[in-house]
């Protein structure tokens, strides 16, 4: 279907959706970090929480953009920290093949970050999820073919 | 692409049916107000009228607060009355509150893992306060996805695990020190580590002690013998934690006994091997004002009072001769051909008590302090005003030894500063200051203190009373500006200082003999290190986080390990003997119980689905999956639960889909996922359709 037509009718402003996995650690702390110091960012982002950012399975980033996410963030602890050890390591490694493979799909190399977010880096989880949301609006909507296409 | 396996692999799949028929189990969401910070923003009843038209959900309540006892009270209700089976309250994060939630729905007597929080508060309420429209609708789907998971859960059995009943102490300064006497006191075995050759840490080397003017070792060295004598503990000095591996109730340690080149069982404290020393290099106990031989202790109350050999300095390691401290020792206890030692320890619980490192001025600072003589640090004076200091605690400048007439402090330095990133007050510096001034009149009467200050923060019992007579009685003077510059006079070394005074709104030049630069506290190294070691979670200060701020302040993320002093934040001594004294008695509280309970949050295998390719066993970090010869032949991968830490990397990289982390299994990530993006119009018909050719 039309991906022009997927805009929400009651509003003429296109609102990016974002899914953004984080892990319970680092990345998730971070997000309640902004919270509890009420640093603002835009509300387009719906938030996953799992243990390990290396829990995410590359599966689940490719069925959020084929159910319609215009941009997906898996966020986890910065290298060399992850309270797993190195399961960040892992999605290091998931997070190149998924830019190699969404880049053949033809989606745009801005709707998919992996980010590093220390449970103190409240400011970061803020800037991360506006730059995505400021990059999405630049970019416009998903285009459906591409997303169903993986 | 892969599509989620349709079927729950721990077993009952829960149909979800699109017209909101309860088929699956019922359903009750709590939506918390949280007073207004919650309320204030996100528009509740829209919020709960939504969820009660999501599948499955039976009950949907607001709360002004769901965690307060009538909050829960209707929780339990709920259960009671309504048979409600999945529990969603949407309120805060669940890193704060999600234990409070589960014990209330089992003594409802549901089962505790069938919750599931919505974060509707910090990441939400909290971040869109300008957005009340957006944040209601993205609190919408929040609970949308929270229900939806909420649909797939399944109970779940913690995990009962004895709890080793040894403590392991890191840091052997004040804070540790009080921590391992209170488990030693209590009847728990303690394990010791300090990094240095003597315990004893920053507090071994102060003068006195605001505000009552204790000496600091007089207080504190017979903590610090008793600790030695304690049979309750082990004392591992001169060693490092290298490798922390278990959880809570038996954590595997590995500590670096690091050679001293001296047998402790040997050595008696003589110091004839240090007379005999040729080789003198600056002390680092008396921040290079004093010196010390190349085999040393760091000062003359130490404990152990064990001889070390400094390697880098040891004119044998440098020269392959000498021995003269070998051929001074009576008791033959030393051995340069000694090595390191690395042992392991089970322990039950941790306190790290890793303390903290002064700030280090800036080379091109202001303060000039790495070009003037005559500029020195707090931490300096301390070591200028001891009685077993480098001057035998007679005070002198550091250019010419002469008695300072004239002496300034400068405030803040390194502290409350967000040029350097050092946002934070460090708490000791405004009262060390008034102390130090105090003790200099009581050295060289007479003396003209000065204290350039932003704020002074008395804030402790008797800070104020101190604060007030050293002002009366001393005459010493308060003057509030930052020195904006600071200039030597080339022949009498004098330091003339350039400040606004904003009380007077004027800008003065006054001269001093000395100035002292009250620098704050920082992280020590050792706490980097630790951290790392430990997996901790660090504050934007750069200390270590508590779990909570308010409530659970020395408990740290992880279970069974526990922070006292300095390494969580700056604080005075009397405040890191409390926080030792609470870990102390956090940490007994397992090790009593003897059993702790831990989360069942482990990954299954489920052995249909395995074919055995043992891509899991090569990814985990804790080496719990195992290849198995399977019931029906092969072999097949099988989680050891003891081993495993829910991580989940092995689900995500299972070909099969074979592995389930509970709580965090394929189908409910798909769920919260789809009820993510799924769209409360009806044009998402095409899209499912979409979908639906797709798999």
């Amino acid at each position: 279907m039309e991906a022009g037509a997927q805009k929400t009718d009651h509003e003429a402003v296109y609102e990016p959706r974002i899914v953004a996995f984080c892990c319970n650690w680092c990345s998730y702390a971070g997000a309640d970090l902004a919270g509890t110091t009420r640093l603002q960012y835009p509300p387009n982002v719906r938030v996953i929480r799992v243990m390990c950012s290396g829990r995410v399975d590359p599966a689940f980033v490719l069925k959020a953009f084929a159910l319609g996410a215009d941009g997906v963030i898996v966020a986890g602890c910065h290298p060399a920290d992850c309270h797993y050890i190195n399961g960040n390591e892992k999605t290091a490694i998931r997070g190149d093949f998924l830019e190699t493979f969404l880049d053949e799909a033809g989606i745009e190399p801005q709707r998919f970050k992996v980010e590093w977010i220390a449970g103190s880096e409240g400011r970061k989880f803020a800037d991360t999820i506006k730059k995505m949301v400021s990059d999405l609006e630049k970019l416009g909507p998903i285009s459906q073919e591409a997303a169903q296409d993986e | 692409m892969a599509e989620p396996a349709k079927q729950d692999n721990t077993g009952a799949v829960t149909p979800k049916t699109e017209d909101g028929a309860a088929a699956g189990p019922k359903i009750g969401v709590f939506i918390c107000h949280c007073g207004s910070n919650i309320a204030g923003v996100v528009d509740c009843g829209k919020v709960r009228q939504a969820a009660e038209k999501l599948p499955g959900v039976t009950v949907a309540k607001e709360n002004k607060y769901t965690c307060s006892d009538l909050g829960q009270e209707e929780i339990i209700k709920a259960i009671r009355e309504n048979g409600i089976e999945r529990v969603v309250v949407a309120s805060c994060s669940p890193r704060l509150h999600e234990p409070t939630f589960r014990k209330c729905i089992e003594r409802a007597g549901l089962n505790a893992y069938l919750l599931h929080m919505v974060n509707i508060r910090e990441q939400c309420s909290w971040v869109h306060s300008q957005e009340k429209e957006k944040a209601t609708d993205k609190a919408t789907d929040l609970v949308k996805m929270g229900v939806s998971k909420a649909s797939m859960l399944q109970p779940l059995a913690a995990r009962e695990v004895p709890v080793e009943p040894v403590s392991l102490v890191i840091g052997a300064g004040v804070a540790g020190i009080q921590a391992a006497l209170d488990l030693a006191n209590m009847g728990f075995k303690v394990n010791v580590v300090e990094t240095q050759p003597s315990i004893g840490g920053k507090m071994a080397q102060l003068d006195k002690t605001f505000p009552t003017g204790d000496c600091a070792i007089c207080i504190l060295a017979p903590k610090m013998v008793e600790l030695a004598r304690h049979p309750n503990i082990t004392l591992l000095s001169y060693s490092d934690v290298e490798e922390v591996k278990g959880h809570i109730g038996s954590y595997e340690v590995k500590v670096r006994r690091k050679s001293r080149f001296v047998h402790e069982d040997k050595c008696v404290g003589c110091g004839l091997c240090a007379e005999a020393c040729p080789v003198k290099v600056d002390n680092e106990f008396d921040l290079g004002f004093g010196q010390r031989k190349a085999i040393y202790v760091p000062f003359p109350q130490a404990v152990p009072l064990k001889y070390t050999i400094d390697k880098e300095n040891c004119l044998h390691f440098k020269s392959g001769k000498c021995l003269l401290c070998a051929k001074a020792c009576s008791n033959q206890a030393i051995d340069h051909k000694m090595q390191d030692e690395v042992i392991t320890l089970k322990v039950g619980t941790i306190i790290v008590a890793t303390g903290y490192e002064t700030y280090v001025p800036m080379r091109k600072g202001v303060y000039k302090y790495w070009e003037f003589d005559n500029v020195i640090t707090g931490l300096e004076l301390e070591r200028l005003l001891n009685a077993s200091g480098p001057t035998g605690g007679h005070l002198v400048r550091p250019s010419d030894g002469q008695v300072p007439k004239r002496i300034a402090f400068i405030q803040c330095v390194g502290s409350r500063n967000k040029k350097i990133n050092k946002n934070y007050c460090s708490r000791v510096c405004c009262m060390y200051a008034i102390k130090d001034s105090q003790i200099i009149n009581e050295h060289e009467p007479k003396t003209e203190v000065a204290v350039y200050y932003n704020d002074i923060r008395a804030f402790g019992k008797g800070f104020e009373e101190l604060y007030h007579r050293v002002r009366e009685e001393y005459g010493v003077e308060f003057i509030r500006g930052r020195p904006a510059k600071l200039t030597e006079d080339p022949n009498t070394k004098a330091i003339t200082i350039r400040a606004e005074e904003t009380l007077l709104n004027k800008i003065t030049e006054r001269e001093f003999d000395l100035v002292v630069l009250s620098t704050g506290l920082i992280p020590s190294p050792g706490s980097e290190k630790i951290g790392k070691v430990l997996n901790l979670a660090v504050s934007p200060d750069g200390f270590f986080s508590e779990a909570h701020p308010k409530l659970r302040p020395v408990d740290t993320a992880i279970d069974g390990i526990f922070l006292a002093g300095c390494c969580q934040g700056p604080k005075d001594i009397p405040d890191s003997v409390a926080q030792a004294k609470a870990a102390a008695s956090s940490a007994a509280a397992p090790m009593y119980a003897k059993k702790v309970w831990i989360e069942p949050l482990t990954a299954v295998v489920d052995q249909e689905l395995c074919v055995g390719c043992g891509l899991c066993v090569e990814l985990c970090p804790y080496g719990s999956p195992e290849l198995v010869p399977g019931e029906k032949g092969g072999m097949k991968a099988r989680a050891i639960e003891a081993l495993c830490h829910g991580c989940g990397t092995c689900a995500a990289s299972c070909p099969q889909k074979a592995i389930s982390p509970m709580q965090f299994t394929d189908t409910q990530i798909f769920s919260e996922i789809e009820a993510a993006l799924h769209e409360p119009t009806k044009k998402q018909n095409g899209k499912k359709k979409a979908e639906a050719e797709v798999s």
